[in-house]
């Protein structure tokens, strides 16, 4: 896994999209995103809301789960991670 | 690890099933508990005096899943509990039913009470789990302010694992008005009309 992660290289994630997240994306629930090798999830933040401007809305609230845990915008992602873009939760 | 998983049972129901608390409740039924808690959250008429016409729930299913069995286990670290059961339901869920519940069992009373509360006080804080109301004129997804309060935890480098704070210690949270803090504009779907009536 480490030696598809060569410098330059580029990483393939996947990205998930829930609730308001997906509305604000246009309705898409997941897409899939490359990025060079050493991106950090912030960076890949920046390439989505490029693409889905009206997730702005949403930038202050939501948090981001990598591979289904909480993760901090600054972790770098390897290929065939799993992003999702968790808006505020409201279960119960 | 194994025999812990045995007696906690974490479900997230597909829509139209509907949450069966007999089942629950006889999961975590032993012969060495003498005490059993649960809580039943229901789905509300009313919100802000506007009539909801309907709940959908969905759900970032294997991560709730996972976060709700770490919250499980963060749980027992803090109480004696003999058995746990958690289940959420999915997709629309008609006013008055169960939209989610939890039971807990063990020796003495205060251990399944106290953990009891934990849990669905956690859930609402970090189980990635949507709710969005419908009203007759509009819709909103919904924001836990347990969530909103906790948002930069899970934004920084610290562990948000069961959602503990450092040194382990049971989180008391100071009381806070409910579904006040709306945070990013998300009533922006509700027509004008509650504008005009709040000027």
């Amino acid at each position: 896994m480490a030696e598809e992660n060569k410098k330059g290289a580029d990483v393939e994630i996947k990205v998930l999209f829930f609730a308001r997240a997906r509305d604000l994306a246009g309705g898409v629930s997941e897409m899939m995103l490359q990025v060079p090798s050493g991106s950090t999830a912030q960076d890949c933040l920046s390439k989505i809301f490029t693409k889905y401007p009206e997730l702005e809305q949403i930038r202050e609230c939501m948090v981001l789960a990598l591979n289904l845990e909480y993760t901090p915008e600054s972790v770098v992602v390897n290929n065939k991670d799993e992003l999702a873009i968790i808006p505020p939760i409201s279960g119960g | 690890m194994d025999s812990e998983n045995e007696k906690t049972l974490v479900e997230i129901l597909e829509p139209n099933i509907q949450v069966d608390l007999a089942k629950y409740i006889k999961f975590v039924s032993n012969p060495q508990s003498g005490a059993i808690a649960t809580f039943s959250g229901t789905t509300r008429d009313t919100f802000e005096g506007k009539i909801v016409v309907e709940l959908r729930y969905e759900a970032y299913v294997p991560m709730a899943e996972r976060q709700i069995k770490s919250i499980c286990s963060s749980a027992r670290l803090s109480w004696s509990l003999e058995a746990m059961a958690v289940a959420h339901r999915l997709g629309s869920v008609p006013v008055g039913e169960t939209s989610v519940f939890v039971a807990i069992s063990s020796v003495h009373r205060d251990d399944a009470l106290d953990a009891c509360k934990y849990v669905i006080d956690e859930l609402k804080a970090s189980v990635p789990i949507f709710k969005k109301e419908v009203y007759a004129n509009g819709e909103v997804w919904k924001e836990n302010s347990e969530f909103l309060e906790r948002r930069d935890q899970y934004s920084s480098h610290v562990s948000s694992t069961g959602g503990r704070v450092c040194c382990g210690s049971k989180v008391h949270k100071v009381p806070v008005a409910k579904e006040k803090k709306i945070c990013c504009g998300n009533k922006t779907k509700v027509r004008d009309e509650e504008a005009e009536c709040a000027s």
